[in-house]
């Protein structure tokens, strides 16, 4: 009898737990995506981005809902809701900060996170579901951030917006049409900034939550890829069956990812506190100007996450009078990444067992990664013209292409270069 | 492949014989074909709904302006379906200056049809002294900039802050800029000496 009553409240939670369990998967979900999911062992700080992904859609989804109760989706009062938020709500600042903060450190993230498939050969057999539902995600937070930046209705937002929607009346023959349809408008206006609204607080995160949520199914279903592009399962204990090389993902993940938080965290708070315009890479300084048709700011420039993409936009010369290469060869530039699984040959998955021609390839196209994103936030004049000898073409102009050049070669190249590198022995075991 | 299928409850089933495969396919065929059609007869008004509403096409209506009080060698802007619309009062000396310059234009014939045909003469106007043009760029839509000011090697035209496209006092573009074709004429014509209206020629009203 004694025993029996101090275990009650332990036996009234399994009883409860149990009832469910008979009801709904939920202690075999637990098992299968926290306590016996096996990561592989040696996974370093890039493994980080993965969850702070995952953290900063949260932090954007609840700063979201919290913006859109004071906020106008009107031509008329978008601009002031905007001010009003940040003046006379209560704490609105540091909300309308925390997204705006939010959406440049989502891109910083993803950015990262990117990276690490990309030096660890994550994106390989059999993971090239998992690396297109990625894509996917990026296109769509591409979208996100687009269709999120006309809100405040400021200079900045008409202006980048009506750039971009232009890029679609180049397409030839239904062009004109299409942009006209996008934006219910003979140009960018009240009915563009109430239906960009709409895909921006409602469509679009659906299809990013789907998206995110089978980009995880697919990732516990083959499981982690690890700095050696080692297959962790391919070594199991005889007796349990767990992979030699892993480790349940709760606790050991879950707290070290917690270190990843806080340190996130620090930065953030640090940006939204004390620059959280980032000196007008987070939040444009033309922004800050009510939209004006009439009148187009000095120099438009898309924010710093776009600014490759926007680089090859421009560095591409019109064919005719048609600017379609142009907005061709951008759209190319950011699906090319989709292809990957397929274009890479090479023997071993990790930069670590990789020869120095896979490693030059891809320092080259980092490199030129990061020239096309400045370039992208100066004008096409920045650094002068060259002489007659080059026909007066602006400088930078000529280097944006040389860019493009390599971060084309870098995947037109890679079954070549990759087949052809000299690579190290893949230990059987993971290192660390 | 074995015909014995299970169901739920692990009952074994054997599916009926005598059933006819080919009406059973031209009935899925005809369901998913009728299925397609309302799709798309309900997808008539959610995609329509975001043409240019009736209050859109209202206001997009053609508009008057007074240009007697424009200054020789200056400009107005009116407004046209939220579009700036130029009128520039050309001066003899910058109507004269117009031809010089032409090798260096993209497009001097006025060759891509960028301008009502009433307009495609040698000062592109109806009547030579003023010249009206969208003010949006043809490379990305931006309002390029007036630069009246002349110098050694420049009549005075307009420059697109955007990417540096250059055009001229009549909108044509020069060469070497990133803007494919000259600024847009729209249609318009002249209701007396001093009044336009933009966005109507007199070939629509008859």
């Amino acid at each position: 009898m004694a025993e029996k009553k101090v275990s009650t409240a332990s036996n009234a939670l399994a009883g409860v737990v149990d009832w469910v369990d008979a009801r709904f998967p939920l202690t075999s979900n637990i098992k299968n995506h926290l306590t016996e999911y096996y990561a592989p062992k040696n996974f370093n700080f890039w493994y980080f981005f993965g969850s702070l992904a995952l953290l900063v859609l949260v932090m954007q989804i609840v700063t979201g809902i919290f913006l859109t109760m004071h906020y106008k989706p009107d031509a008329q009062e978008a601009f002031a809701s905007v001010e009003y938020i940040m003046r006379d709500v209560f704490g609105g600042n540091i909300i309308r900060y925390m997204h705006s903060t939010g959406a440049s450190m989502f891109f910083v993230v993803v950015y990262m996170h990117m990276f690490r498939g990309l030096i660890y050969g994550s994106y390989r057999t059999p993971r090239e579901l998992i690396w297109l539902f990625g894509v996917g995600i990026f296109l769509v937070l591409m979208g996100e951030a687009f269709f999120g930046y006309l809100l405040p209705w400021g200079q900045m937002s008409y202006w980048g917006a009506q750039v971009i929607v232009n890029l679609f009346s180049t397409i030839p023959f239904i062009g004109p049409d299409l942009s006209e349809w996008l934006r219910g408008d003979y140009l960018v206006s009240d009915a563009t900034l109430n239906r960009f609204f709409a895909f921006h607080v409602i469509a679009l995160p659906l299809v990013l939550l789907g998206l995110v949520a089978v980009h995880l199914i697919a990732l516990h279903e083959v499981g982690s890829n690890n700095p050696d592009g080692v297959e962790i399962k391919a070594l199991k204990d005889k007796k349990t069956g767990i992979p030699l090389d892993g480790i349940p993902f709760h606790p050991y993940y879950s707290v070290k990812d917690l270190v990843g938080v806080v340190v996130f965290l620090m930065v953030f708070a640090a940006i939204v506190f004390f620059a959280p315009e980032m000196g007008g890479y987070f939040l444009e300084a033309n922004n800050f100007v009510p939209a004006d048709p009439l009148k187009t700011p000095a120099h438009i420039a898309p924010v710093w996450y776009f600014t490759p993409y926007y680089s090859i936009l421009r560095a591409v010369p019109p064919i005719g009078i048609s600017q379609f290469p142009g907005v061709v060869a951008m759209g190319l530039s950011v699906v090319v990444f989709a292809f990957l699984p397929w274009l890479d040959r090479s023997p071993v998955k990790s930069i670590r067992y990789r020869g120095a021609l896979y490693k030059r390839w891809l320092t080259a196209f980092i490199v030129s990664f990061l020239i096309l994103g400045y370039l992208g936030t100066v004008p096409a004049d920045v650094w002068g013209q060259f002489g007659a000898w080059m026909g007066k073409a602006d400088r930078a102009t000529v280097v944006a292409r040389v860019c493009m050049a390599v971060y084309f070669l870098f995947f037109a190249l890679m079954p070549w270069y990759t087949k052809r590198d000299k690579t190290k022995p893949v230990p059987e075991r993971v290192t660390y | 492949m074995s015909d014995t299928k299970h169901d739920a409850n692990g009952l074994s089933f054997q599916p009926p014989s005598d059933v006819d495969v080919e009406k059973r396919k031209f009935l899925i065929q005809a369901t998913v074909a009728t299925s397609a059609v309302g799709v798309a007869a309900v997808a008539v008004p959610f995609v329509g709904s975001m043409l240019p509403s009736e209050r859109a096409k209202a206001a997009g209506a053609p508009v008057e302006v007074d240009i007697s009080k424009i200054e020789p060698g200056s400009m107005m802007t009116a407004e046209w379906r939220g579009q700036p619309v130029w009128i520039i009062h050309r001066t003899d000396e910058m109507i004269a200056k117009l031809d010089a310059h032409n090798s260096q234009l993209s497009d001097p014939n006025l060759d891509v049809p960028q301008q009502p045909e009433y307009c495609k003469n040698k000062d592109r106007a109806i009547n030579a002294k003023y010249a009206v043009m969208l003010g949006t760029c043809t490379h990305l839509g931006c309002s390029p900039n007036a630069n009246f000011v002349e110098t050694a090697d420049w009549d005075g035209g307009f420059v697109c802050p955007c990417h540096g496209s250059k055009f001229d006092l009549s909108g044509r573009v020069f060469k070497g800029s990133p803007a494919p074709t000259n600024l847009v004429v729209p249609p318009h014509q002249y209701l007396t000496e001093t009044t336009l209206l933009i966005g109507e020629d007199k070939k629509a009203e008859a």
